[in-house]
């Protein structure tokens, strides 16, 4: 494992590669990385300053954490708020704001937030903490929602009544699908997430590959890895083809991880979500099936919270399909800045928006 | 006596004096201290006189590799130290929170009377006060301290400047990762062990390696890490720092927990571990001092410093040939889903 990675990560085989990715541009093209990780990888490994010029690469919706919305954070916070919960969920949504605070101010002002590593963790809190009502926050792709599935499962099994999931657990497909239907769209590649693909497999993205004539490559995510998938793409540019390729064959398959899937449908069924800076979609969202409705916060509690009006003047949606600069927003660097971002680009620290703020030169 | 602290222990009365006697007498007794006058009087030899503050108030208070005793030695040690000073005194004040364990508190100042026997200070007047269940979470620690820094010593933040060398003491990360881990209750390989450490004695024999003005400046690299620091660097002294990825000490263990938890070395909080700024030609000397010191054997040189043509900053080299900015930290480091 230790050589794999030291390939991966090495020095030579990055740049034998992008010199034949150089090679191959001869015009501006605008790839996007729908995955968060990827978006991650490429800023920590400070892939942008390889590339060439040309390639303009984009961060999709694929950061769950960021596309959670606004109205989904005031509904977290208001169960947050009641008396006997305890509201376990991952780290990073601490920060993400609501229309009035995040859960890190709830916290701050008394509410019951706990940081937890996995939905398995938040069980545990439950079955220790028989006095009090544990509600996990489950957020993310089709790469957690199997392992809520399952912890649903469990809790069923246990007949566990003290535990129980808010689920805003969203599908990447159908949110590819809206941004893309789109007219003038400027992305001319997708780099598809190689964790969401071990789980939905490569075959997932046919549809929008021949729909929107989209060049796709699933990659994985080292270096080699990213650049690799960014040459392919840029291959099937030059041969005018549009087909859904492979770069990360050691983890993902066509057919995708088929008992976790089968653990998904069990569990969840598709509805209507609504995106941070993307707006509603309809089946871009995972709910809780009836049959397992006692695990279901939001049917288990009565959540009041205002409707929110997202805020209007927000051009994310823009951003992350390439057509328009942070710049160009009449929130940036005013209303909307790293310490109080308002759309889904600034929420990341390694979005198109805050990395603009960052590093453009912007003070 | 009681086998937990209770209210009474705080009040000044019979029990104070007991749990003065039993506890922190019996690890802490000095010439200084045994005298029991409101105020120490000191001797200090000639010089300017370093004088520093530091509150702690970690959890777990015990963790692999050190505790909140110990730490609270460290820690102000080495803020006297980075200025080259030899530390001296501290003084030590405590808030306990009702119901501690006699036993935990006798193993603090256990350790607090070992960490500053190891460092060479002496504590020179200290304070307890409890209060109630709920109001503090077990034992606060805060600790002054003074040192005495020896003629020819300006060591300062706004002296770095460009074609001088960073170089960092040892392995970056692992007290942050550490109690990341501790908290977390992830299972894992292996233990990571905190790096607390009183850092005087490298510091001393870095800076009698060469000529005091070699030596730009330390800096500890606690909260905020390795990148917090750089940046401080940069913006006081006005400079661009780069430092090469691929020679940042960063134990396999640390390394592997932050690609677990998605978190980033460089901003790891460490409590024996500085940066040293120092001139191209003084490099090696120094870093030899340094990997001749128990803390300081894997020091390293991690990258330069440059003209600000972008403006103060940090730069990174990647491993992979790359290159990114090292942004300032904001907010506590979180671990990330995705």
């Amino acid at each position: 494992m230790a050589e794999l990675d030291q390939f991966l990560r090495g020095r030579s085989g990055v740049e034998a590669i992008v010199n034949r990715i150089t090679e191959l541009v001869n015009g501006p093209v605008s790839i996007m990385e729908v995955c968060g990780t990827h978006t991650m990888s490429i800023f920590r490994h400070g892939l942008r300053a390889l590339l060439p010029k040309e390639i303009n690469l984009v961060s999709g919706p694929g950061c769950p954490v960021c596309v959670t919305s606004q109205q989904d954070i005031d509904r977290m916070i208001c169960l947050a708020d009641m008396d006997d919960v305890i509201v376990a969920t991952f780290g990073d949504l601490l920060r993400v704001p609501g229309s009035n605070g995040s859960l890190a101010d709830a916290r701050a002002r008394g509410a019951k937030v706990q940081v937890v590593y996995s939905p398995a963790d938040a069980l545990k809190l439950a079955q220790s903490q028989k006095g009090e009502h544990v509600i996990f926050l489950g957020i993310g792709f089709e790469t957690t929602a199997p392992t809520v599935a399952a912890t649903i499962l469990q809790a069923h099994n246990l007949k566990l009544s003290n535990f129980s999931v808010y689920s805003s657990h969203k599908v990447m497909p159908p949110a590819l699908h809206a941004l893309f239907q789109d007219e003038g769209l400027s992305v001319h590649g997708l780099l598809c997430p190689g964790h969401v693909s071990s789980i939905i497999g490569t075959k997932a993205y046919e549809p929008i590959c021949e729909r929107f004539g989209l060049p796709c490559v699933v990659a994985g995510f080292e270096p080699l890895d990213i650049l690799a998938g960014i040459l392919l793409i840029l291959r099937q540019i030059r041969d005018g083809k549009a087909i859904v390729e492979n770069a990360y064959t050691r983890a993902v398959s066509d057919q995708g991880n088929r008992r976790a899937l089968a653990i998904m449908e069990q569990v969840f069924e598709t509805r209507p979500a609504r995106w941070r800076g993307l707006g509603t979609i309809d089946k871009s969202g995972l709910g809780i099936r009836d049959e397992f409705s006692m695990f279901d916060a939001e049917r288990r509690f009565d959540i009041k919270t205002p409707e929110v009006k997202e805020h209007r003047g927000c051009i994310c949606g823009e951003i992350i399909r390439a057509k328009a600069l942070p710049p160009q927003c009449p929130m940036f660097a005013k209303k909307c800045t790293p310490t109080s971002p308002i759309g889904p680009c600034m929420v990341s620290s390694e979005g198109t928006c805050s990395a603009y703020y960052r590093y453009a030169g912007h003070e | 006596m009681n086998d937990k602290i209770l209210l009474d222990h705080g009040s000044g009365g019979l029990a104070t004096r007991q749990l003065i006697e039993d506890v922190f007498l019996e690890h802490l007794d000095n010439p200084v201290l045994s005298r029991m006058e409101d105020s120490a009087i000191l001797d200090l030899p000639q010089g300017k006189v370093a004088f520093t503050t530091d509150s702690f108030v970690i959890d777990p208070i015990f963790f692999p590799g050190g505790d909140i005793g110990s730490l609270s030695v460290h820690g102000t040690v080495n803020d006297l130290a980075m200025q080259g000073a030899k530390p001296r005194y501290l003084s030590l004040g405590l808030i306990i929170e009702e119901g501690l364990e006699l036993e935990t508190l006798k193993r603090v100042a256990a350790s607090i009377g070992q960490a500053a026997k190891v460092a060479g200070v002496l504590i020179a007047a200290a304070d307890t006060k409890v209060v109630g269940k709920g109001q503090a979470d077990k034992i606060f620690i805060n600790t002054s301290g003074i040192g005495v820094v020896p003629e020819r010593i300006d060591l300062g933040i706004q002296r770095a400047r460009p074609g001088d060398v960073v170089i960092v003491s040892g392995s970056i990360g692992d007290h942050g990762a550490a109690i990341l881990l501790a908290r977390s209750g992830l299972p894992f390989h292996a233990e990571i062990k905190s790096d607390s450490a009183p850092l005087a004695d490298l510091v001393h024999q870095a800076l009698s390696a060469v000529e005091p003005d070699a030596i730009r400046l330390f800096r500890d690299a606690t909260r905020g890490g390795v990148a917090t620091v750089l940046n401080e660097i940069a913006l006081a002294s006005g400079v661009e720092i780069e430092i090469d990825e691929g020679e940042i000490p960063v134990d396999p263990d640390v390394g592997m927990v932050c690609e677990l938890l998605g978190l980033d070395p460089l901003y790891l909080a460490n409590e024996g571990k500085c940066v040293a700024v120092v001139s191209p030609e003084g490099a090696s000397r120094v870093l030899e001092a340094m990997r001749g010191t128990s803390v300081g054997r894997a020091a390293r040189i991690i990258g330069e410093v440059k003209e600000a043509k972008g403006g103060p900053r940090v730069k990174l080299v990647t491993r992979v040939g790359g290159s990114r900015i090292v942004p300032i930290l904001s907010g506590e480091p979180l671990p990330r889903i995705c």
